[in-house]
This record gives structure tokens, sequence and C-alpha cells, in this order.
């Protein structure tokens, strides 16, 4: 089969490696370059469990061809912590419960940081549309949405 | 005298568990939010190859033939595992409680019963080397008539879904096709109410959905041993179970779960793990096998659908006089766990109320979808909601508050339960106040005062006279009971890669007498 040479940046590193054509970016991230944080669900775009952000938009990485991202940054849960400090979304969503398995929290987690990054006040409603490709069966939902609030609330008290 | 010094690990608990009213964090939270919680499938392992089944598209049909030659050739095929390749190719999860008799097996040889069903594995390379050689593979199939209704299975010349059960429905006992409960007499019950409501319920099989799909890992582990990475939401039942199936002593294996991601019941079955785990006996690599989606949906258990029938005689100042229920459970082709869901059903009935006669008759029914298992409070919850909506229905019928109503018919400390245990610690009638009071649903004054301390037992805690029903005739030693004696331990080895499946085993040897149990820990027969 052949392969396809691609380049990205991961996390803010630069990633090189071949991969296989037909190969989608969840894929390449969990098994070529050992990024265990976007999880399977689906692999049909249903859960959003393995969004991550291309370029600072949100994208399901199970329907991201890999060759796709070539030369753009990619960025997933592992790259979310500033070194040992957490991110205000993280101790807001520990804060506020916000996860019981925690299967649909990297994805839940990056849907947040891409609502954040562009809307850093959300309302409600902005934060219910923002996770609603992010299928959670163990919350319900609110402590999530109230953990997104939390945490841009807890930004602007910060900024 | 050695003692261990607490003081050093003093400051690490501080032996105060009055931890109501306080918030605790959940001691994977971290992990959870930094993405490092590590679910079976982020263990990445070298040389791991990958297994995917080839699943029944029909509902019912014989195996007429199944060819895997040019699968076999298929590039990057490793191995192609059959029934024939599974050492003990029959099982039932509870068999491990010696509950039932062993019905599924882990690939289906002569027939498949249900869509979804597994016939064919092919361990490879890469899942898309396994799907293209799956596409390989011809299968003859017979397509049989098949029955998806659990009343249409029970009637004369339906269709036999499970031959190890040809009545279509579970035998508990050995003897009985359901489940009994008999408590007063009901037919006088209904000739002295005031008023008789009889209603069908109905509820669907629901599936658990969760957001990580079943799968595990195996891997040939040191010293002829398993590692086994699982999403298992039973560790142990499951490691037994696989024990049984590829007929190893238990201690083959270590499993390694906890971290699920999402369980609610569908993560009990050992779906996966006796394949991995003989995929990796035979090719001697870590095997991987995983749900997609959609084999989570068609072939991972829901919760079972469920039938139920009530019967009630109501009096006109709001005591219920009699309840008869019968109910179907729908366990589809196999037993699972339905079987059980069924005792636990008849134990529950009829709810949490005082009723001085109850008759109960439920059935755990083999039809054509896809067998079901546990989901959060299996075998209570569909029969309360049918009850519940009763309740409702009646509460209006007699023109009483629903709410009012539940409290006068609830039950009491002292008052004796249908199944003939006192009643103790009960608080239906606070919660019901609690809930009336949270809602703003006024009650009367003489409704809020009522208590479940208060007025039980007395005549309450009688058991009014039963009518005794003629017993059936018990049929001559129709359950096979299945022995599990193994070779012993020091003999087994690892099964190294072999490019032919090892010859069929000879069927276990048929028990004497009585009940035989499998010990998962000692490798031998108890009696
Ligand atoms: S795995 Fe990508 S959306 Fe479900
Ligand atoms: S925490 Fe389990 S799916 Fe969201």
């Amino acid at each position: 089969m052949t392969k396809t040479a691609l380049q990205f940046r991961h996390n803010g590193r630069d990633v090189a490696l071949f991969v296989d054509g037909g190969v989608n970016l969840l894929v390449a991230l969990r098994e070529l370059i050992g990024d265990m944080t976007p999880k399977f669900g689906c692999g049909q775009g249903g859960c959003g469990a393995c969004s991550v952000l291309i370029d600072g938009e949100l994208h399901l990485s199970c329907l991201t061809l890999a060759e796709t991202v070539n030369g753009r940054a990619v960025e997933t849960l592992d790259g979310l912590k500033d070194g040992p400090n957490l991110h205000p979304l993280q101790r807001a969503f520990m804060e506020q419960f916000a996860a019981q398995c925690g299967y649909c929290t990297p994805g839940m987690l990056m849907a947040a940081k891409a609502l954040l990054d562009r809307n850093p006040s959300p309302s409600r409603a902005e934060v219910i549309e923002a996770i609603s490709g992010n299928i959670c069966r163990c919350t319900g939902y609110e402590p999530i949405i109230n953990a997104v609030l939390a945490a841009a609330s807890g930004g602007r008290a910060r900024a | 005298m050695l003692e261990l010094r607490k003081d050093i690990f003093a400051d690490e608990r501080d032996d105060n568990l009055k931890e109501i009213g306080r918030g605790t964090q959940r001691q994977d939270m971290l992990g959870h939010v930094t993405g490092t919680s590590t679910y079976f499938d982020d263990h990445k392992l070298q040389g791991m190859l990958h297994l995917k089944v080839l699943r029944s598209p029909h509902a019912h049909a014989r195996l007429r033939r199944i060819d895997t030659m040019e699968a076999e050739r298929s590039p990057g095929v490793r191995r192609i595992i059959r029934g024939a390749d599974v050492p003990r190719n029959l099982n039932t999860l509870l068999s491990l409680i010696n509950f039932g008799k062993d019905d599924e097996p882990s690939l289906a040889v002569d027939k498949v019963r249900y869509k979804g069903e597994p016939i064919v594995a092919i361990v490879a390379d890469s899942p898309r080397e396994a799907y293209e050689a799956m596409a390989k593979v011809r299968v003859d199939y017979e397509p049989l008539p098949a029955v998806f209704d659990v009343e249409e299975a029970l009637k004369p010349g339906a269709p036999v879904v499970n031959e190890t059960y040809p009545k279509n429905t579970f035998v508990y006992h050995d003897v009985y096709d359901h489940q009994k409960l008999r408590f007063g007499d009901v037919e006088r019950g209904f000739a002295e109410a005031d008023h008789v409501l009889e209603q069908r319920y109905q509820m669907s099989p629901i599936e658990h959905a969760p957001t990580e799909t079943n799968g595990s890992i195996a891997a040939p582990d040191t010293n002829g041993r398993y590692v086994v990475y699982t999403s298992t939401q039973a560790l142990f039942f499951s490691l037994d179970t696989c024990a049984k199936i590829l007929d190893v002593p238990s201690n083959t294996f270590h499993f390694i779960g906890g971290t699920v991601g999402g369980g609610f019941g569908g993560k009990v079955d050992t779906l996966t793990e006796p394949l991995a785990i003989l995929g990796a006996m035979l090719t001697g690599r870590p095997v991987r096998y995983q749900l997609g989606r959609e084999e989570e949906m068609q072939f991972g258990s829901p919760r079972g659908a469920e039938r139920i029938y009530i019967k009630d005689g109501v009096m006109r100042d709001g005591r219920i006089v009699a309840r008869k229920i019968r109910a179907y459970f729908d366990s589809g082709a196999y037993t699972r766990l339905s079987s059980y869901a069924v005792v636990k059903c008849v134990a529950h009935l009829p709810g949490p109320y005082t009723i001085p006669n109850v008759h109960g008759d439920v059935y755990c029914v083999f039809t054509n979808r896809t067998p079901a298992t546990a989901m959060r409070g299996f075998g209570v919850t569909a029969m309360d909601f049918a009850l519940e909506c009763q309740m409702d229905k009646l509460a209006h019928l007699v023109g009483i508050d629903p709410m009012e109503f539940r409290i006068l018919n609830a039950y009491r400390d002292g008052d004796m339960k249908a199944h003939r245990r006192e009643a103790k610690n009960t608080a239906l009638i606070e919660c019901v106040q609690v809930a009336a009071e949270k809602a703003k649903w006024p009650l009367r004054e003489e409704v809020k005062r009522m208590s479940s301390r208060k007025d039980g037992g007395g005549s309450r805690a009688a058991i009014s006279p039963t009518p005794i029903e003629p017993a059936p005739q018990r049929a001559a030693v129709s359950q096979q009971r299945t022995i599990y004696d193994r070779a012993p331990a020091a003999t087994i080895q690892p099964a190294p890669p072999t490019p032919t499946p090892p010859p069929p085993r000879p069927p276990a040897p048929s028990p004497s007498h009585g009940a035989t149990r499998f010990s998962s820990v000692f490798g031998t027969r108890r009696r």
C-alpha cells in the first residue's frame, strides 16, 4: 500500500510520519503518534469522543483524513495543560463533577476550548450549542454545561 | 508481638467516615480531565494484531457450509478462528453459579439464532486486512423461520430458537417454564373488589450505548500466562468465564480493567475476551478485539424487552385487594442474564405495596433477537414502569389523589410481603411525602402524618389462605449438567501458533448425578 509523507504540528511540536492511504487522523494520532487522548466512540461522526482542534477549529478526527492536516496545527487534550498547570476548563470540570466514566471528556474539553477561544463569555445556550456534537452517556450534561460556564466566568475574573 | 506502625500513615486517613453532605473528589478525576485515564484501547503493544468477526446477516438460519479457504490466503491474515477452535464452544454466563444450561457458542457452528451472531473470527495485521479477508469468507445459509415476539414464541408450532430450551422458555429447577408467585387468592380478591382493571404494558429493548464500545486486548505474558486489558464491568466474572470457555486454569490470566468508558450493564457479558485471548493463544501475538458502534448496537446485548399484563382489584376506599401479573421477558436467542432478571422481578412483585392477594407468572422467553442482559435495575425497572402507570390509573378510577393512593397502599414495617418475608426499614410513605413536598403537591394533613413505622403488622402480617395448585410432572432429567474437569494444570502449555485447527475435543463426559460446580479457584469439581 502506498504511504504518504505527512508533517504537521501536534500540540506545538512538529511531527513527521508516513500514513497509509485512507488512514484517518484519529488512528494517526493514537496509533502512530501515541497520543491516546482522542477516543474512538463510533468512527462515524456520531459521538464527538474523537474531537480535536485543527488550526483552532473543532473537528472530528475520525472523519478527517490524516493527509489533510499536512502543514496544519492539531491540538488534542494532551496539549491542554500548561506544563504542570491545569487549564481553567480542566479545573472547572474537576470542581463541577463534569466527568464520570471520563470517556467523552477529552472531546468535551476540546469542544469547550474551541468555544471559549472564540467566545470567552458564552451564554448557557451557546455552551449547549457548542457541545451538542459530543455525546455523554453518564453525566446528563448539566455538570458539563456548568463547568464550561464556570471556566468562562473564572477566565473573565482573572483577565 | 509485631505490629504495623499505623502512625507512619496516620495522615493518610483520619478514620472519620462522616462523608455525607461533604463534597468528595473522585479519585480518577485528574486522569479524566487530563486524558491520562487508561482505557483498554489505550494500550499499544508491539506486534499487535486485530481481530474482526463475521456476523450473521440472518435472524435465524442453518449454517450449511463455511468456506474460509480464500480468506486464509488474503494478505495480512494470521489466523482464522472457527467454532471448532474454541475449546468449550458452549457457555452460559451464570453457569459460574450453577444457574442454567450452557446454551451459547462463542462462534456459531450449526445455526445462527440472531442477526449479528458471531460465526468466524479473523486475526490480521490490520483491521483493514481483517475486513478484506472477511469479505472473502463464504457462508452458505439456509434461512429458517424466525420468531420475534415473546407470546408468538410460546405458541405451539413456533420455531425453536435455541435447541437447549426446545420450548423457547428458560427452565427453572429442571421443571418450571416460568417463575411463580402465589400469595392469597386473587380470584376471591377480584370477586370482592369494587373495580377490576386489566392492562397491557410493553417496553422495547434499550441499548446502553456506552461511549466506549466493548473490547479487549489480550497478549501473551511470561510463564505461559496472558495479560488481558478489557472494558469489562465484571473483571473476575469475565476472567472465570474465559477460563471455562478456553479450558485453562483461571490463573492463566491477568485481567486488567476497572477504567470503563461507560457500562450501565452492557459490559458484563464477556463479549470480546474469549476470542481475543484465543487469538493471542493461536498466534502468540497481542490481539485486539474492539466492537464498532454498529456491532455494539447489533451484537452487544441490550436491556431486554418485556411485555406485562396487570389485573388489579381495588375497593372504593382505595385499598388494592388483588393483583395478578403475567409477564414475558424477551431473552433474545440465548440466556445471558434474563433468567436471573425474572427471578428478581418476581421477588419484587407486587411492587412496594401491601396487597393481600398476589399472583405472578413471569416467563423468560427465547426469540430470534439479540440476547438481552443487565441494565440498571433490570428485572425491576420495566415492571415498576408498568406498576406505577397502573397505580395512576387505579387512583383515577376510585377518585383518589395519586400520591395519597400510593401512601394508602404502601407497605409498612411489620407487613408481610408477597414472598413471605416481613417488611423492614420501609420508607415509601416518607419518599412520597418528600416528593409531594418538593413538587408542592398538596397532601391532606392526615396523610402527611402517616408513617412507615406506624400501623403495620397485625392483620397485615398475615398470609392469607393460598390455594394449592397441582405441581407439574417432574420431567425425566432433561437437563444435562456439564462437568468442568480439566487436565492437571502442569500439563497446560500455551498453544503454539498452528496452521491447522486443533482436533475437536471429545464431548464433556455426562455426570452421573447431582449438581456439579465449576471452581475457578481450584480447577476441580466441587459438590
Ligand atoms: S469517534 Fe469520531 S465522532 Fe465518534
Ligand atoms: S462521562 Fe461517561 S460518557 Fe461522559
